[in-house]
């Protein structure tokens, strides 16, 4: 089907994060405001205005009722998803780059970038029941997990149990939650090589993938960090995803921006590109986007996906009939 | 010891040490004073060798006997002979006379001031004719010994025990018929097989470091050569790339192999300290087999090109053109006003001498016989027209020559098989502001050698490239204006007439700058590179039809393999971009790709020539079916095979897959509560489908109602 393009972002998108029930679509961009979308119809419901730089990350709570944000303005905002009012904002002293609601949306894990003398950090934050109570404690903040490098991504493990975080050191580290204790490490051989640009996990929290710029994204096992699948895609990768209904898996990205003038767009780096989960195979790619794609998502029930790209444009595809019934 | 301790080791032992006269000591004589020592090492010092210091020192035999009147003058004309090839030592020269006779012996000795002198004049004056009866038998000193101590009897030399070689062509023996290509990426160079059957390139050999700067392979494929700093070497053998031969030369920059792969050529040149100065060019000729230097040219770069401005880098690669043929008998070197031929069995001039060609810019061998053709532009401000010759070695002969006027340029191509010599002539106009361009064909093989002129049919337009047909009688060339220009194809022969051109067609404007023609002829490839974005055209000239186009985006380079059946193109480190190849099959398939990031080179391995004769060739080609079902009957059994293993591997990968995800389930189950717990209570994620239910509700809306009268008949 014909994509739907939804061109509602003035820079650069970000990221972009389906709520639970699959009919709500939040993108991110470089310009200041998040945007709310129909994930149906590409119909834009909404923004969110009060951040002050570019909004690297969200997530909403599993009721869709909240939404927190991660900027470049060293701030993080919880967000009333419906009214648009933002109800509290963390100040950190340094750019957050990743946001992330634990399993009971109680606990929200924020990394922030090293900024001046800062280094990067990790923190995780108490999100009150009632707005009211809300106030700006950490729980834990891991200071310095990567030293000068940036973290440029952390998610929750499986029972809040753990935090997995990767980023421009190309490791991935497993973290206790409880105590801060780094847990497990990706080794040399199995690990990227460079920078992991983007992570996402499973709806179950068993397993997660990453990308990376060594042109690679990978399929670990969440609990004990075991190398599953290596994906080559031929480009540097920015954003991966995983289809929740089928085994397959999307993974985009491009050529640093300064070698964008330089390309043809029908050089073919800027295709979505999907891959069988299980034996690693190209199956196709979706090509559209004229700039490096940044940002790529699964709406839950598998039946549609949207993509961002560095162009600004977010590219909302519903699959066709033919999709679910190929077989390599 | 200090004389201090001598004195205090004399008061121990009671002596007066002042008392002692140390002169009248009368020690043993000999070195060891007569005790020999125990130590070992002692002895071997005595089979050390010892420099003779004769070595610049020969021995002139067979001069004139003369009587001591004549010894003066016969000591100068010596003097006169060996001073032109060195220095004499102060009385180096040493007549001996024979004490009863008063005549001299016949011989003499001459002391250089260095072997090296020595050596030359030894080489130069051996069989020297000072008169009829007097041929100089010339020989080192040092050799002396050797020489009187030669058996009177023959002594048949031990035979060697016969240690059988590898194979050096055993790749062509591939039950699967395929070819192999080298490729450079990164520090990486590997030896591929490309398996067009199974769609992808199975390794054969991979080096990290293989060559400092290129590989190369012979002109017969039987090896790869790689460069390094101390010189050049060849890789080859049966089952393994296996070093078979190193030349020595330092910092070399380019190999050239013979066509017969007998020979190869290295090549160094020196840039000059003072940028005024030409470089310094050497150039080396090995025997591949043996690695013997052969020959060695040394000099300034002037000396080995026409001049001209372009020559600051060196000369022109290859400085050496070898004439066609496997007998690798013939090389020639273009320098200014000169042509030197060069014959392989003496590594000398023919007839001693280069040929004088005046103004000569460019030289090129026909491919199959030793047929050099070489090209004159205009001089005298245009008195004296351009010419195009062609010369018979060795005899010198020129066999035809064509003179042209108002020449701006000529590019001369040969056809693969020497039947056919194109000339393509720029031409000023009359006005002299702009060229236009056309042929001149030579018919070699004919009888002699009919010229025929060719024009475009539209003579102004830009000639951008040319091929001949490999083996065959037709060519193609790209003719217009960028970036659209046409390409037309023509034969050497017309229906009836087997001697006249005819033109096939024109293809009305191609995004074509390139034309590479299967190695069989018959089809060819109509390129856009670089510039054009790779735009790829398969073309079969037979029907004059296109097959397939298709892009490869920003390829740079294309080639075809040895049999003509696959086609490889490559994005080569040029730029940054996509770099890697792909191949295709001669119809314009692509086959598969393969990226590779700073991809430099690529190089499919060359066939020999194959050994069926014409006839049996045809005699193929004409029962192809029969011969193909075979064939067809083995690619049927290969896919069912490969279906067959590709099936297992993936069972195998969905069996892992299938135990994650039961574990991960199992985990997510044992998990449940807590998950639950953590979202007070609220149930997981798979239970909640639960929640939700589907009903199927089905609801009228009347919107209008209208009444209409519909009459029928």
């Amino acid at each position: 089907m014909r994509p739907i393009l939804m061109k509602g972002h003035e820079r650069p998108l970000t990221f972009l994060r389906y709520n639970r029930d699959g009919d709500l679509l939040f993108s991110c961009a470089k310009d200041h405001t998040p945007t709310l979308w129909y994930a149906d119809n590409g119909e834009r419901l909404g923004t969110y205005r009060g951040h002050n730089g570019a909004v690297w990350c969200c997530d909403v709570s599993r009721d869709s009722s909240r939404l927190i944000t991660g900027s470049a303005d060293q701030t993080a905002k919880l967000w009333d998803v419906k009214s648009g009012q933002q109800y509290f904002t963390f100040k950190f002293g340094s750019p957050a780059r990743s946001v992330d609601f634990a399993i009971g949306d109680k606990l929200a894990v924020i990394t922030t970038d090293p900024f001046m003398e800062r280094t990067s950090a990790i923190h995780v934050k108490r999100i009150s029941e009632d707005p009211e109570d809300q106030t700006a404690d950490s729980v834990l903040v891991l200071e310095s997990p990567e030293g000068r490098k940036r973290i440029n991504r952390a998610v929750w493990g499986p029972l809040n149990q753990t935090i997995v975080s990767g980023g421009e050191d190309a490791v991935i580290r497993i973290w206790d939650s409880e105590t801060g204790k780094l847990l497990k490490e990706s080794n040399v051989e199995d690990g990227h090589k460079k920078t992991i640009t983007s992570l996402c996990k499973a709806a179950d929290d068993s397993h997660f993938i990453t990308g990376s710029l060594d042109k690679t994204a990978k399929l670990w096992d969440m609990r004990t960090l075991t190398l599953i699948k290596t994906y080559i895609s031929g480009v540097p990768v920015n954003a991966v995803s995983m289809s929740p209904l089928l085994n397959h898996v999307v993974i985009g990205g491009g050529q640093d921006a300064s070698a964008v003038t330089t390309t043809d767009h029908r050089a073919g780096k800027f295709e979505a590109k999907f891959y069988d989960k299980i034996l690693q195979e190209e199956i196709g790619g979706v090509k559209g986007h004229f700039g490096p794609i940044n940002a790529l998502a699964f709406n839950p029930d598998g039946k549609s996906f949207s993509s961002g790209g560095e162009d600004g444009y977010v590219r909302l595809h519903h699959f066709d009939s033919d999709y679910f019934n190929i077989k390599i | 010891m200090t004389e201090m301790d001598i004195a205090a080791r004399a008061a121990q032992l009671g002596i007066d040490w002042s008392q002692v006269n140390l002169d009248s000591i009368d020690l043993p004589t000999g070195e060891n004073f007569g005790i020999e020592s125990d130590d070992e090492t002692v002895y071997h010092d005595d089979q050390l060798e010892f420099d003779t210091g004769f070595g610049n020192i020969i021995v002139v035999d067979h001069l004139p006997v003369v009587p001591r009147e004549k010894f003066e003058k016969l000591e100068g004309v010596l003097r006169k002979i060996y001073s032109l090839v060195g220095v004499i030592k102060e009385n180096g020269l040493w007549m001996p006379v024979d004490p009863v006779t008063n005549m001299t012996l016949g011989y003499c000795f001459i002391e250089f001031n260095t072997p090296q002198e020595a050596q030359a004049a030894k080489e130069k004056t051996q069989g020297y004719k000072l008169d009829r009866s007097h041929i100089f038998a010339v020989n080192m000193f040092d050799d002396f010994e050797r020489l009187m101590n030669v058996r009177e009897e023959w002594e048949a030399p031990p035979t060697q025990p016969y240690v059988p070689g590898e194979n050096l062509q055993k790749w062509l023996t591939d039950e699967k018929a395929r070819d192999q290509l080298v490729i450079r990426s990164g520090p990486d160079t590997e030896v591929l097989w490309n398996d067009a059957r199974k769609k992808r390139p199975e390794p054969v050999h991979k080096r990290t470091y293989w060559t400092e700067s290129y590989v190369q392979w012979s002109p017969l494929g039987t090896y790869l050569v790689t460069l390094h700093k101390q010189g050049a070497a060849v890789w080859g053998g049966a089952d393994s790339f296996a070093r078979l031969m190193r030349y020595q030369h330092n910092m070399v920059k380019l190999v050239d192999f013979s066509p017969g792969e007998k020979y190869l050529v290295t090549y160094h040149s020196q840039e000059p300290s003072n940028p005024r100065d030409a470089s310094k060019v050497e150039i080396k000729v090995f025997d591949v087999r043996t690695g013997r230097m052969m020959r060695d040219f040394k000099g300034s770069a002037d000396e080995f090109s026409i001049g001209g401005p372009g020559g600051v880098a060196g000369a022109s690669w290859p400085v050496f053109r070898w004439a066609g043929g496997k007998d690798d008998k013939y090389f020639a070197k273009l320098s200014k006003n000169t042509i030197s031929v060069y014959e392989t069995e003496t590594f000398s001039l023919i007839d001693k001498k280069s040929m004088k060609v005046d103004n000569v810019v460019d030289i090129c061998w026909s491919p199959t016989d030793s047929i050099l053709s070489l090209f004159v532009p205009e001089q005298g401000g245009g008195n004296q027209p351009a010419k195009v010759a062609l010369v018979q070695i060795p005899s010198k002969v020129e066999l035809r020559q064509k003179n042209l006027f108002s020449v701006s340029d000529c590019k001369m191509y040969w056809q693969s098989s020497g039947e056919y010599l194109a000339v393509k002539v720029d031409r000023y106009t009359k006005t002299k502001k702009s060229t236009y361009s056309g042929f001149e064909l030579f018919r070699i093989k004919e009888r002699d050698i009919p010229i025929e002129v060719l024009e475009l049919d539209n003579k102004n337009d830009k000639i951008i490239a040319f091929a001949w047909e490999p083996k065959g009688h037709r060519f193609a060339v790209i003719h217009g204006d960028q970036p659209r220009p046409d390409v037309s194809f023509y034969s050497m022969k017309t229906a009836q007439n087997t001697g006249r051109v005819s033109k096939l067609g024109t293809l009305k404007a191609k995004q074509a700058n390139a034309l590479f023609w299967s190695p069989t002829g018959k089809y060819i490839i109509l390129a856009g590179l670089k510039g054009f974005n790779g735009q790829l055209e398969f073309f079969n000239v037979d029907e004059l039809e296109t097959m397939a186009t298709a892009e490869h985006f920003m390829a740079t380079d294309i080639e075809w393999d040895p049999t003509g059946r696959y086609v490889a193109t490559a994005v080569t480190s040029v730029h940054e971009m996509e770099n890697g190849f792909s191949i295709w099959s001669f119809n314009g398939n692509l086959l598969y790709r393969i990226l590779k990031d700073h991809f430099f080179q690529l190089a499919w391995r060359p066939r020999p020539p194959s050994f069926l004769s014409a006839e049996k060739e045809e005699e193929i080609a004409k029962n192809l079916k029969k011969y193909s079902k075979k064939y067809e009957a083995e690619d049927q059994d290969v896919s069912l095979q490969l279906t067959e293993q590709d099936k297992e591997k993936r069972n195998a990968l969905n069996e892992e897959w299938e135990k994650w995800v039961m574990q991960w389930k199992s985990l997510h189950e044992e998990e449940k509560l807590e998950r639950q717990n953590l979202r007070d209570g609220e149930v997981s994620d798979e239970e909640e489908e639960d929640e939700y239910e589907a009903k199927e509700v089905e609801f009228e809306d009347l919107i209008d109602v209208t009444e209409e009268i519909v009459f029928s008949d």
